[in-house]
């Protein structure tokens, strides 16, 4: 394997909040290789986003990274002045959020925010920077550029409103784009255009992208790796055809049974019961064991770590283990 | 076209509010003084030329034909006389609202001038020392009594440091020396039309005590409007975005977020402008300013009913004047608001 692109090593944050000390981020690990969609899955509260903004410095000021690394083209971005960091965002590094409606500022036109953003990071004049932003439209698959650049946001559809904000994130050319539940707010055909463009753009431009979802089928359909994401901490990595040909941790299992499937009477799907732990920092054992089918006395006592289970494949699972012995 | 709309819409309802006024204060006019024109005619008046007198103003017919034509005439630009002074009140209105509203003026582009900026600052270092500050000081501002403020000041820059004039509009010395040339009736104005330098700066002196005072309210209240709205705004999506795209964090606050914070910090403008109108009689009497202020006291004094109502019904007409304004502005500033 090459170099990897971005290498989040024992990531541990935490909320500083009324109610105390909240964990948000326990020991997540892993890496993203050049060119290729990374996707980071589980369901709602687990830490996907604030996984997202840490490696942008993006983070509230309630929020302190306690240990681990964000080695990024080799060097640590958690070393980096605040100046240092804004010239890696969006140049180096850029992230689109969940939803476009609200992630475009409602009071100037879209082709001033495009302009104020290219003009930033090329230092070119503002004819240039209309040029680049027609390129740019293009390659996303918005028609009619010049009426966009004058309409407001709220004159767009949602689809066309997150390729603008796909446009803005790519026109400064970064090598990581994070695209935080890009499609969850897009009605379904809308969901799969954005994803083909995702996809689109990582081959033709040979950026990498992580992709943060809920939706494990999503995932499938566009994702060369994957890391499952449970209550802050990854219980499951490797290349996604492994995962879902052979998946080793029970979480990734029953994400892998909430997929939506269609059938005779609409869609249907499981779901797993119970809920996310709100603090992991308080959490003994394996966080997943109140929802587990498979808990044994040792999954209370002893927290799971990633152990490599196939070529590139980990989990956090003691079940393997003593499957093996017993 | 749907600006258009807006304008039209708005245009309307000001005119209806207008109106409502006009009646409400030509009743209040007719009802409270018990004769009207025994008031006109002074304390020696005779039966017969109260009769007389009642019959020139039309006091004898019914009220509503009376309103008709005091609206007719009020549409003509017509006020009546003044019972004080005999004099047209439009005239006595327009002779001194210049003096008003170049004091109204100056303290309100204090106000946002000063206001805005620490709003922002304020909301930028939320929670740090900067921010203390400006939060205390604002509730200094916007609770302290006119009255007292205005006296404080007058001792501290007259009586103790003598930076400052303490009263009045211009030196009456100037009369002789340097003599104001009246055009505009804004004296700030007409000295730098006429080049009068040394009158400029004795009329700049004047005006800072009084603006000042007048200004304290608004500068409290729009800075404390602007931080809470820049907090806002701060904490929305788009703002999180633009720092994704890597923007400077001046853009950021001075252009991305402001523009959102301040449509509704422009409506406490003009809340403010409007709530000033009459905050302005007050600092007229305390520095003894020869606008409307001073004027509208006497008239009260003296119940004189046509110059009260010739004042309320200009009052109003800028206080729904200026909230039209702001109305147009936040639809220009925040291009949703036309679609509502
Ligand atoms: N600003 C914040 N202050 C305190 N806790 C937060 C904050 N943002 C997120 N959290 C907590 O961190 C955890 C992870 O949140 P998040 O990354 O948004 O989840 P996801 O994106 O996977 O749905 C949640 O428990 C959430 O409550
Ligand atoms: S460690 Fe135990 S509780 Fe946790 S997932 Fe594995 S079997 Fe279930
Ligand atoms: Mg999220």
């Amino acid at each position: 394997m090459t170099m990897p692109l971005l290498q989040v090593q024992h990531l541990h944050m935490e909320f500083k909040t009324s109610r105390g000390t909240l964990r948000a981020l326990n020991d997540v690990t892993f890496d993203v290789q050049p060119g290729e969609i990374f996707g980071i899955v589980g369901e709602t509260g687990c830490g996907k986003t604030v996984t997202g903004l840490s490696i942008l410095g993006l983070l509230p000021q309630s929020a302190t990274i306690t240990q681990g690394r964000i080695l990024f083209d080799g060097n640590d971005l958690l070393k980096y002045s605040s100046k240092e960091m804004r010239k890696v965002r969006g140049a180096q590094i850029a992230m689109i959020f969940q939803d476009p409606t609200t992630s475009l500022n409602p009071v100037f036109t879209l082709g001033k925010q495009l302009s104020w953003v290219i003009r930033e990071h090329f230092g070119i004049s503002e004819k240039e920077a209309r040029l680049r932003i027609s390129q740019m439209f293009e390659s996303v698959g918005l028609p009619d550029v010049e009426r966009i650049m004058r309409s407001y946001p709220h004159q767009l559809s949602g689809g066309m409103q997150q390729r603008v904000m796909i446009a803005l994130a790519l026109a400064c050319q970064p090598k990581l784009l994070i695209a935080d539940e890009p499609t969850t707010s897009l009605d379904v055909t809308i969901q799969a255009q954005i994803l083909a463009l995702l996809k689109e753009l990582c081959n033709r431009f040979g950026i990498s992208i992580i992709l943060i979802t809920h939706n494990l089928g999503v995932i499938a359909k566009t994702c060369d790796r994957l890391a499952v994401l449970y209550a802050g901490r990854v219980v499951e990595s490797g290349p996604t055809r492994d995962v879902f040909k052979n998946p080793q941790h029970p979480y990734t299992n029953g994400l892998m049974r909430a997929i939506p499937k269609p059938s005779r009477h609409g869609e249907r799907m499981e779901v797993i019961p119970g809920t996310v732990p709100l603090n992991s920092g308080d959490v003994v054992g394996c966080a997943f064991a109140p929802r587990c089918k498979f808990t044994m006395e040792r999954c209370r006592q002893e927290t799971p770590t990633l152990e490599a289970v196939g070529y590139d494949h980990y989990a956090a699972c003691f079940l393997r283990e003593e499957n093996r012995v017993g | 076209m749907r600006k258009l709309e807006f304008l039209i819409r708005r245009l309307l309802t000001s005119f209806l509010v207008l109106i409502g006024v006009s009646i409400i204060t030509f009743a209040l006019a007719r009802i409270v003084p018990s004769n009207p024109a025994a008031l006109y005619i002074g304390p020696r008046a005779r039966p017969e030329d109260i009769e007389r007198v009642s019959r020139e103003l039309g006091l004898d017919k019914p009220i509503t034909v009376q309103y008709i034509r005091y609206m007719k005439d009020v549409l003509h630009g017509d006020l009546g006389n003044s019972i004080a002074t005999k004099r047209p009140v439009r005239q006595e209105i327009s002779g001194r609202f210049p003096a008003t509203l170049e004091l109204l003026f100056t303290a309100m582009l204090l106000a946002v001038v000063i206001g805005v900026p620490l709003g922002v600052i304020s909301a930028q270092w939320q929670g740090k020392w900067v921010d203390v500050i400006v939060r205390t000081s604002s509730i200094f501002g916007v609770s302290m009594p006119a009255f007292w403020l205005g006296l404080l000041v007058q001792i501290i820059f007259f009586r103790s440091l003598g930076w400052l004039p303490l009263s009045g509009r211009v030196d009456s010395d100037l009369r002789f020396t340097n003599p104001i040339e009246i055009i505009t009736n804004f004296y700030l104005l007409d000295t730098i039309l006429t080049h009068n330098w040394i009158a400029f700066k004795d009329v700049a002196l004047h005006l800072v005590l009084p603006a000042f005072t007048l200004a304290a309210y608004p500068i409290g209240l729009i800075a404390r409007m602007t931080r809470a709205a820049m907090i806002e705004v701060m904490g929305q999506d788009y703002i999180r975005s633009a720092r994704a795209y890597g923007l400077p964090n001046r853009l950021i606050i001075y252009a991305l977020a402001l523009k959102n914070a301040i449509g509704p910090t422009l409506t406490v403008i003009g809340l403010t402008v409007a709530y000033s109108l009459t905050g302005a009689f007050f600092v007229e009497v305390i520095y003894n300013w020869p606008g409307l202020g001073l004027f509208t006291v006497h008239s009260l004094l003296n119940i004189d009913y046509p110059a009260i109502m010739g004042i309320t019904l200009f009052g109003a007409t800028g206080y729904i004047f200026i909230n039209l304004i702001v109305d147009i502005l936040q639809a220009w500033i925040d291009p949703r608001i036309s679609l509502n």
